[in-house]
C-alpha cells in the first residue's frame, strides 16, 4: 500500500518563461498571421486598403477644395481631377443647418439648441443634478418655448411660416417630437394588447399591424394626399404637421412592439406581490412593472429612436426640406454646382446622420450597462 | 331597517367598481370614439370630394393608364389599365424584393462570420461597414449609389464589356437564354428528379438514425437530379441559344438590361439590409454556448458535423425570426425605389397613377393592402417555422 504512495523529494525546477505574452509580434501572429488561410487574407485585405485608401485620401483631402479666397463659390471646383468640394458646405453652412429660416431671426434657433442642450446634460449625464426637473422641463415646458421660438407670431417675435424651417433644425425637430410623441402613445398600444378586454385588444392589435405592415413611405403619401380629404373643409393643415402625425403613427407601432417584449418579461409573480401590497392597477403599472419593462428594452427603445431618425430623411419624397434634402438643393444650386458637389453632399448629410445615431446607440450600450442593476455574470 | 338602504349604497357601489362592468363601459367608449372618428372621417372625405366634384369607385381601374413605365416585367404600354399598372407595380417589387433577399442574405451571413473573424483586419472592416452602413439613412445610400451608377460608370461607347456582360451609364446588360418549346419535358424531368432526389434524402437520413450507419446523402442526391436531367436534355435535343446584348448605333439591344435605377436600388438595399442580417448572424452564432461545440467534440462528431449539426440549428433558431423581419423591411424599402424613379409598386401606382386619376383613397388603400398581404404571409410563415423549430421542453 505504501509503494503507491508518492512523496516528492526534490523541488522541480522551474519551467522556463512563456515565450511572449504580450507585445507586437505576438499580437500580430495571433490577430493576423494566426494560420495559412488568415495570413493569405491578410494579405489580400492589405492589398485591397492599398487599391481604396490613396483615392479615398485623395477625394476627401488630398484634392478636395478647402477654401474659396476669390469668392468664386462653385468655380472653384469646377477643374478636372477635383476632389470633395467643401467650399460648398461652408458656403451653405446657414441653410444646410437652419433651412430658409430669416437670417436675422438666426438666434431663435440658436437659443432653442442652447435650451435644449441644458436640459438635455443633466437628463442624460447619470450622476447629474436635477435630472428629474430637467425631464420634465424637457418634455413639458420646452416644446411650448421651442414652438413659440421657432413660429414666432407672439411676444414680438416675427412669425416664420413651417414652409421656411428647414436644414438639420428640421431633422431634429421632427424627431424629437416623433419620439417624445410615439412613446406615450407606444406603452398605451402595448398595454392595450396586453389587455383582456377584446375589444381594446382587437383596436391595439389591429393599429399596430396594420402600421407595421406598410412602409413608411405610403404612410408619408397617405399623410400628404389624403389628410386634406378627412380634414373638415376649409381645414388644411400644415405639411410638416401631416408628415409628423404620418411619422408618430407609424412609429408608435414599432414603439409598441419594443415595448410589449419588455411587459411579457415581467414574471407575474411581481403583479401578485404589488397586489398583494393592495396597490391598484394603475399604480402596479406606473411603480412596478413599467420601470422594469422599460429598463429591459431600452436598447430595443434606442434602435427604435435611431430608426426613427434615419426615417425622417423621407420627408424629402413629401418635399420637405430637411437635412439630406437641403444638402442636396445646395448641391444642385447653379451657384454651387460642380462635378463633385453631390457626392460632397452626401457624404456631409451621411456623416451628420452617423454622428447622431451612433451616439445614440453608444449611449445606449452605456446606460444599459449602468442599468443593470441585476447580476451579471 | 337602515340595513336595506346599506345594501343599495353597496349594490351602487359595487356595479361601479366591478371589474366586469368597468370593462364593459372602456370598450364601449372605444367602440363608440372610433366609429365617431371614422364617421367623421367619412364623412369629411365624402363632403370634400362631392365639392371637388371627384367621382369615387374602382371603376377607374378599367381605364386606359395613358403613361409609359420605364422597366416592366410584364407586357405593357400606354393604352393598357390601371389594373396593369398595379400588377406591374407588383411585379417590379416583388422582382427586387427576391433578388435582393437573396444577394442580402449570403453578403450578410458572409459579414456576420467576417465579424467574428480572428482576423484583425477582417473583423475590424466588417464592424466599420456594419456601424456605417447601419447608421446612416437608406434614402441617402439609394441616392449616393444612383449618382454613382449614373455619373461614375462610363458612357456606352466606353462600356465596361467583361464578356457578354455590359456596364455602362444605361444599365447592367447580360445575355437571357432563349429555351426551344422542348426544353419544358426537361423542365419536367428536372423537377421529377429533385422530387426523387429529395425522397432519398429522406430515406437516407431515416436509415442513418435507425442503423446508426452514415448514408451519403449530397452525392446521391446530386446524382439522382444531374444524371437524368442531362439524358433528358440530349435526348430531347433542345437548343439552347443566348440573346447577347450587341452595340447596335448608340445602344446596346438584346439580352436583359437592368436601368441604372435597378441597379442602385439593389445595390443600397442589398448593402443596406445585409449589415443588420450581419448584426443578427454574429448574435445568432453568440448564442450557441461554447459548451455545446465542446460537448459535440467530447461525442466525437466531427468538425463539419459539429458545425452543420450542433451549432447552426441551434443558432438558426435565433436567428430566423429577426431575419424574416429583415426581409420584409427590404421588402418594404423597396418602396424608396420611388426616389430615384425606380417604377415599382409607390413609384407607379400610389405615384403616377395616383396623380392621374386622383382617387387617393382607393389607390392608398390599394398599395396598403398588397404589403399587408405581404407581411400576413411572412408572419404566418413565421409562425409556422417558430412552432416547428421551438424547443421541445420534457
Amino acid at each position: 500500500m505504501s509503494d503507491l504512495l508518492f512523496v516528492r523529494d526534490h523541488i522541480q525546477p522551474p519551467l522556463p518563461a512563456p515565450h511572449r505574452t504580450s507585445g507586437v509580434v505576438l499580437w500580430l501572429r495571433t490577430n493576423l498571421f494566426s494560420s495559412v488561410p488568415s495570413t493569405i487574407v491578410t494579405i489580400l485585405a492589405v492589398l485591397f486598403l492599398y487599391w481604396i485608401i490613396p483615392p479615398l485620401y485623395g477625394f476627401l483631402i488630398g484634392d478636395a477644395v478647402f477654401s474659396d479666397p476669390e469668392g468664386l463659390r462653385g468655380e472653384a471646383c469646377r477643374f478636372e481631377g477635383v476632389g470633395a468640394c467643401w467650399v460648398m458646405i461652408q458656403g451653405r453652412w446657414n441653410t444646410i443647418i437652419y433651412g430658409f429660416f430669416p437670417n436675422s431671426e438666426l438666434w431663435r434657433i440658436n437659443l432653442m439648441f442652447v435650451i435644449a442642450i441644458v436640459l438635455l446634460v443633466p437628463m442624460l449625464v447619470p450622476k447629474a443634478p436635477f435630472g428629474r426637473t430637467a425631464a420634465l422641463l424637457f418634455f413639458l415646458v420646452f416644446p411650448v418655448v421651442a414652438f413659440i421660438l421657432m413660429s414666432g407670431g407672439i411676444l414680438g417675435l416675427r412669425q416664420v411660416p413651417t414652409a421656411q424651417w428647414g436644414g438639420l433644425t428640421l431633422t431634429l425637430i421632427i424627431s424629437v417630437i416623433g419620439i417624445t410623441v410615439s412613446m406615450p402613445l407606444g406603452i398605451f398600444l402595448a398595454l392595450g394588447r396586453q389587455s383582456k378586454l377584446p375589444i381594446i385588444k382587437g383596436f391595439c392589435v389591429g393599429f399596430i399591424e396594420v402600421w407595421r405592415a406598410v412602409p413608411l413611405i405610403t404612410v408619408l403619401f397617405m399623410a400628404s394626399v389624403m389628410f386634406p380629404l378627412f380634414t373638415p373643409q376649409g381645414v388644411t393643415p400644415d405639411t410638416l404637421l401631416r408628415a409628423i402625425i404620418g411619422i408618430v403613427l407609424f412609429e408608435s407601432a414599432y414603439m409598441a412592439e419594443v415595448v410589449r417584449g419588455g411587459l411579457q418579461a415581467i414574471p407575474r409573480g411581481q403583479f401578485e406581490a404589488s397586489s398583494a401590497l393592495g396597490l391598484s392597477k394603475v399604480k402596479t403599472m406606473v411603480f412596478v412593472v413599467l420601470p422594469q419593462a422599460l429598463k429591459h428594452v431600452i436598447p430595443g427603445i434606442v434602435n427604435t429612436f435611431i430608426a426613427l431618425f434615419k426615417d425622417t430623411s423621407l420627408v424629402t419624397i413629401i418635399g420637405l426640406f430637411e437635412l439630406l434634402n437641403t444638402v442636396r438643393s445646395a448641391a444642385r444650386d447653379v451657384n454651387w454646382s460642380s462635378p463633385t458637389s453631390d457626392i460632397t453632399g452626401y457624404v456631409f448629410a451621411g456623416f451628420m446622420f452617423w454622428i447622431f445615431c451612433f451616439g445614440m446607440s453608444r449611449y445606449s450600450i452605456y446606460m444599459e450597462g449602468r442599468l443593470h442593476t441585476g447580476h451579471k455574470r | 331597517m337602515t340595513a336595506g338602504v346599506q345594501t343599495r349604497r353597496e349594490q351602487a357601489s359595487a356595479i361601479i367598481n366591478d371589474p366586469k362592468f368597468r370593462g364593459l363601459v372602456y370598450q364601449a367608449l372605444l367602440l363608440v370614439a372610433v366609429v365617431a372618428l371614422f364617421w367623421w372621417l367619412g364623412n369629411n372625405a365624402a363632403t370634400n370630394l362631392a365639392r371637388q366634384n371627384k367621382a369615387t369607385g374602382f371603376s377607374f381601374l378599367n381605364s386606359a393608364a395613358g403613361f409609359e413605365i420605364g422597366f416592366t416585367l410584364l407586357p405593357y404600354d400606354r393604352a393598357s389599365s390601371y389594373m396593369q399598372v398595379f400588377l406591374v407595380g407588383i411585379t417590379n417589387t416583388l422582382l427586387v424584393a427576391v433578388i435582393g433577399i437573396a444577394i442580402a442574405t449570403v453578403l450578410g451571413f458572409v459579414m456576420g462570420v467576417a465579424r467574428l473573424s480572428k482576423n484583425f483586419l477582417i473583423r475590424t472592416g466588417a464592424t466599420i461597414y456594419i456601424e456605417v452602413v447601419r447608421n446612416t439613412p437608406l434614402l441617402l445610400q439609394l441616392f449616393f449609389w444612383y449618382f454613382l451608377s449614373l455619373n461614375a460608370l462610363p458612357s456606352v461607347r466606353q462600356s465596361i464589356v467583361f464578356g457578354d456582360f455590359v456596364l455602362n451609364q444605361r444599365g447592367f446588360s447580360f445575355p437571357m437564354p432563349i429555351l426551344d418549346d422542348s426544353f419544358v419535358w426537361v423542365a419536367v424531368i428536372g423537377v421529377l428528379a429533385l422530387l426523387a432526389g429529395f425522397f432519398w434524402r429522406r430515406f437516407a437520413l431515416r436509415r442513418s438514425e435507425e442503423s446508426g450507419n452514415r448514408y451519403p446523402v449530397w452525392l446521391p442526391v446530386m446524382g439522382i437530379f444531374i444524371v437524368p436531367t442531362a439524358v433528358a436534355f440530349v435526348l430531347s435535343g433542345t437548343e439552347v441559344t443566348f440573346d447577347a446584348p450587341a452595340l447596335q448605333g448608340f445602344n446596346y439591344r438584346g439580352g436583359f438590361t437592368a436601368p441604372p435605377e435597378l441597379t442602385a436600388l439593389m445595390m443600397g438595399l442589398v448593402i443596406y439590409t445585409a449589415a443588420f442580417i450581419a448584426e443578427i448572424v454574429r448574435a445568432g452564432i453568440q448564442s450557441v454556448s461554447y459548451g455545446q461545440t465542446e460537448a459535440a467534440a467530447a461525442l466525437g462528431i466531427k468538425e463539419g458535423d459539429r458545425l452543420r449539426l450542433v451549432i447552426i440549428p441551434q443558432a438558426m433558431r435565433v436567428i430566423v425570426p429577426p431575419l424574416t423581419s429583415q426581409y420584409l423591411n427590404l421588402t418594404k424599402n423597396s418602396s424608396l425605389g420611388a426616389a430615384i424613379g425606380f417604377p415599382e409598386l409607390v413609384s407607379v401606382f400610389a405615384g403616377t397613377a395616383l396623380n392621374q386619376s386622383g382617387r387617393a383613397v382607393e389607390i392608398i388603400g390599394m398599395t396598403m393592402l398588397v404589403y399587408l398581404v405581404i407581411s400576413l404571409v411572412t408572419s404566418v410563415f413565421m409562425n409556422w417555422y417558430n412552432a416547428r423549430v421551438a424547443l421541445v421542453q420534457r
